[in-house]
């Protein structure tokens, strides 16, 4: 019989958010192979050889739930989250973006907008993109999603994995309180009635240490210091050990040890405790007094609170007592994985708001989107460019389903085209995919439905344009009062850009614009292969010619066509007259000339 | 330019500094030898032609914004250095810090909108004969990026009275694109002495054509002439 305290552990282990238990099945539908990956789905992220020796990771990760209930933290530890993925990858941030889905622009979402802002400017990783929506069908339950990138050598992919018996447990980073206790089953698997109770289940972001976290680590891996890094996110220690002592590896766990700021602390509190700001590395014996060295450069406590076994369990101690004792794969490859009964439901689209045409420049311009002196093309339209080294670089993206859109299968495969015709309009080769599933309970059938046909509309997107899906999340229970939100999948893209000086920004006097008739992989193709050609390529994602050329109107800065009777769906693109009589696609309309 | 000397520039890293490989990067990329100094040092190396505080959120800005950082070590040595006329400059947080640490006039309140703004300004130089200014023209209008929360300076009436008098006020945006509510629209500010110079707006993010508007090389390849004259005029 487990105890309270494993008890404790497995309630949060065998969680949606963190065992995947109801969406595990249906993932593997996913296309995940290729010849650049080089980490796909199971770690804290993927990451592609984009050559050079450069590999690039990425994530996209939820915190809807706790965004519901406090926006302004819950949007800041939201970004904080998906950061320590990345570092626990052995990379260097480089850009966020971020899916937001709320009712309207209210005092909420301006709360989430600065939450995300308040830590993304402090950490000093630019933000890039990503897209906002509003509909009604998300006032009680907005989606906040947020994707981090980063760049790391490919001799250096790190894996949360403990290895070498006798190898050293350091805790390093924020000490640890009570907060977040519970937050990966309280909030994020479950519906949000009587949210205001669960308030306390917010962690409280700490960008300023998440900055320190963020070099200590970097440190740590351009030095050799440790053999594996894990950060800890949600269900807190009790997470982040039991992926290090999966497999024969096994962890001893002394929580007496863990630095604490608060008094009086139960194990239970202290193993599953979701503060913030926290990573644990392994580090051999010989090179701890290295590490601690780091650490005390950055001000940050660091304390040794176990090692690495060879008994493949998690055992935990407190005054020398066990206090728990339980078999890693229990908690992780064990989680029990359920078959869900799905059943069909028929779908009505809804009309767009208006309000989703008016200018979105006041959300990302609270965002530094210049740190690190990488951002070729800012966030505005369609995807950023970000230079590597030379004049190589990436285009990134961050899309959800078009507006109203409710078919799940067509939300799936949607939200994957625009993430990749973003990046190919922003000049890049769509290279590798990462996506968040956000959907309501899935114990009900029509969800269960909703989440299978939502996978499959990515697999089939994903194999169209041959590329892989190498990291995602799953947020599920977005419902409050039995009304689940629409079928939600946000895709990122990252695609290579072969020169960063060539790439589509603005359309200029005397272009010609015409419209790409058409969708899908094909015309994907079609408008990376020909990027260098156009001044501006710009997507109809909203459906409207209209619409798409206003706004490529307002980011060129000067005025150009306005359509007449055109139809999406399509691509506009702006190019010298003299190129544009050679462009070879079946269905072209000429839009007229800036 | 490339057989010129390159004088030594620290650009110091407070706890929290988020601009320090930009501005290096960007001070190198202009003929300066730039590197990196932890704010924990006592001294600032021997050779030190200039000093850069660079922009980003030293301690959090969890307290007043700069008002741990200018109680870091190596500032006894940064304000000793500008007491002796060495070239300062402080960029957005650095700014920020040469205010509390009594460098430069003024105080850096929130923005008026209350919000972080991160855009392209116009800036107009009101200066052009000092150490920071030296490359540009009369009248000469730049683009370059401001991000801050808390870019909005202020004097009380005296002391801007007193700084328009002195003509301490370099640096404005252009009439009408005032983004923070600065009193004044003042965007940079210079020391009585000539040599010690804080501004909100980032020139380190505005040096690469790639990246955007190169009007920022105007500053701070200003500030690398005056260092490499202030490093090289006995050698």
């Amino acid at each position: 019989m487990p105890n309270d305290f494993e008890l404790a552990v497995f309630s949060l282990l065998w969680s949606e958010h963190c065992g995947y238990k109801h969406s595990a099945p249906l993932l593997r539908r996913l296309p995940t192979a290729g010849e650049r990956v080089l980490q796909g789905p199971g770690e804290n992220a993927g990451v592609i050889d984009v050559g050079g020796g450069l590999a690039v990771a990425f994530k996209v990760e939820s915190h809807n739930h706790p965004s519901a209930v406090e926006p302004f933290q819950g949007a800041a530890t939201g970004v904080g989250g998906i950061l320590r993925d990345i570092v626990a990858m052995g990379a260097r941030p480089i850009a966020l973006l971020d899916g937001l889905r709320f009712g309207q622009p209210d005092w909420h979402f301006k709360r989430a907008v600065a939450g995300i802002g308040h830590y993304g400017n402090c950490v000093g990783v630019p933000n890039v993109g990503g897209e906002t929506v509003f509909d009604p069908a998300y006032a009680k339950n907005p989606l906040v999603n947020a994707m981090c990138v980063g760049l790391l050598p490919v001799e250096r992919v790190l894996k949360a994995k403990a290895t070498g018996t006798g190898n050293l447990l350091v805790l390093y980073g924020a000490t640890t309180g009570r907060d977040g206790i519970g937050g990966a089953s309280v909030l994020a698997s479950q519906d949000l009635a009587g949210s205001d109770d669960k308030r306390p289940s917010v962690q409280i972001g700490d960008p300023f240490r998440g900055k320190a976290l963020i070099e200590v680590s970097q440190e740590l891996v351009e030095s050799d210091l440790c053999l594996g890094l894990q950060d800890c996110g949600a269900a807190g220690l009790a997470s982040s050990l039991a992926e290090m002592a999966r497999g024969d590896a096994g962890v001893d766990l002394h929580l007496d040890r863990v630095p604490l700021r608060e008094s009086n602390m139960e194990p239970w509190e202290i193993m599953i405790s979701e503060s913030q700001e926290r990573m644990v590395a392994v580090v051999a014996p010989e090179r701890l007094a290295e590490v601690r060295e780091v650490c005390e450069r950055w001000e940050l406590p660091c304390t040794v609170i176990g090692e690495v076994a060879n008994h493949g369990e998690l055992r935990c101690y407190f005054g020398g007592e066990i206090v728990g004792q339980i078999p890693a794969e229990l908690l992780t490859d064990e989680c029990p994985r359920y078959e869900l009964p799905q059943e069909e439901r028929p779908t009505t689209n809804t009309a767009m708001e208006q309000v989703n045409a008016e200018p979105k420049t006041w959300i990302f311009q609270q965002y530094d989107q210049l740190v690190g002196s990488r951002t070729v093309r800012r966030p505005g339209l369609d995807g950023a460019v970000l230079r590597l080294d030379g004049t190589r670089g990436i285009a990134v993206s961050l899309d959800g389903p078009p507006v109203g859109e409710r078919d799940p299968f067509r939300a799936g495969w949607s939200a994957t085209m625009e993430a990749a015709m973003n990046v190919a309009c922003a000049g890049g080769e769509p290279a590798a995919l990462t996506d968040g599933l956000n959907y309501g309970n899935p114990e009900r059938p029509e969800i269960a439905w909703e989440i299978a046909r939502g996978i499959d509309g990515i697999a089939a997107a994903a194999n169209e344009l041959g590329i892989p899906v190498v990291s995602g999340n799953v947020s599920l229970y977005n419902e409050t009062g039995g009304s689940p939100i629409p079928p939600t999948p946000f895709v990122g893209c990252v695609g290579l850009v072969p020169d960063v000086t060539r790439v589509p920004s603005r359309w200029r006097g005397g272009d010609t614009v015409l419209l790409l008739h058409g969708e899908g992989a094909e015309l994907v193709r079609f408008v990376w292969q020909n990027a260098h050609r156009f001044s501006l390529a710009h997507d109809i994602s909203k459906g409207s010619v209209e619409l798409a050329l206003h706004e490529a109107a307002e980011w060129s800065g000067i005025a150009g066509p306005t359509a007449a009777g055109a139809n999406g769906p399509g691509v506009i693109v702006a190019l010298a007259p003299a190129d544009a009589a050679s462009l070879d696609w079946p269905t072209i309309t000429e839009l007229g000339t800036v | 330019m490339s057989d010129a000397p390159k004088p030594a520039i620290s650009v110091v890293v407070f706890p929290g500094s988020n601009d320090d490989r930009d501005t290096e990067l960007s001070l190198n990329h202009l003929g300066a030898d730039a590197s990196r100094l932890w704010h924990g040092e006592e001294r600032l190396p021997a050779n030190t032609a200039a000093v850069v505080l660079p922009g980003g959120f030293s301690y959090g800005d969890y307290l007043r914004c700069g008002a741990i950082a200018r109680f870091s070590p190596v500032m006894r040595d940064v304000v000793r250095f500008a007491n002796e006329g060495g070239l300062v400059l402080g960029i957005c947080n650095g700014f920020q810090i040469l205010t509390e640490a009594g460098l430069l006039p003024g105080v850096l309140r929130q923005n008026s909108t209350l919000e972080f703004q991160c855009q392209d300004v116009s800036l107009v130089v009101e200066r052009t004969d000092t150490a920071f200014t030296s490359r540009c023209e009369p009248g000469d209008r730049l683009s370059i990026p401001v991000k801050n929360g808390e870019g909005c300076w202020f004097a009380d009436p005296e002391l801007l009275a007193e700084a328009e008098a002195e003509g301490l006020i370099a640096l404005r945006y252009a009439p009408g694109t005032n983004p923070n509510g600065a009193i004044a629209d003042v965007a940079g500010v210079i020391s009585a002495g000539g040599n010690v110079f804080g501004l909100m707006p980032h020139p380190e993010h505005a040096v690469d054509p790639v990246l955007g508007s190169t009007d920022g090389a105007k500053i701070l390849g200003s500030l690398v002439d005056a260092a490499r004259s202030a490093a090289f005029a006995t050698a």
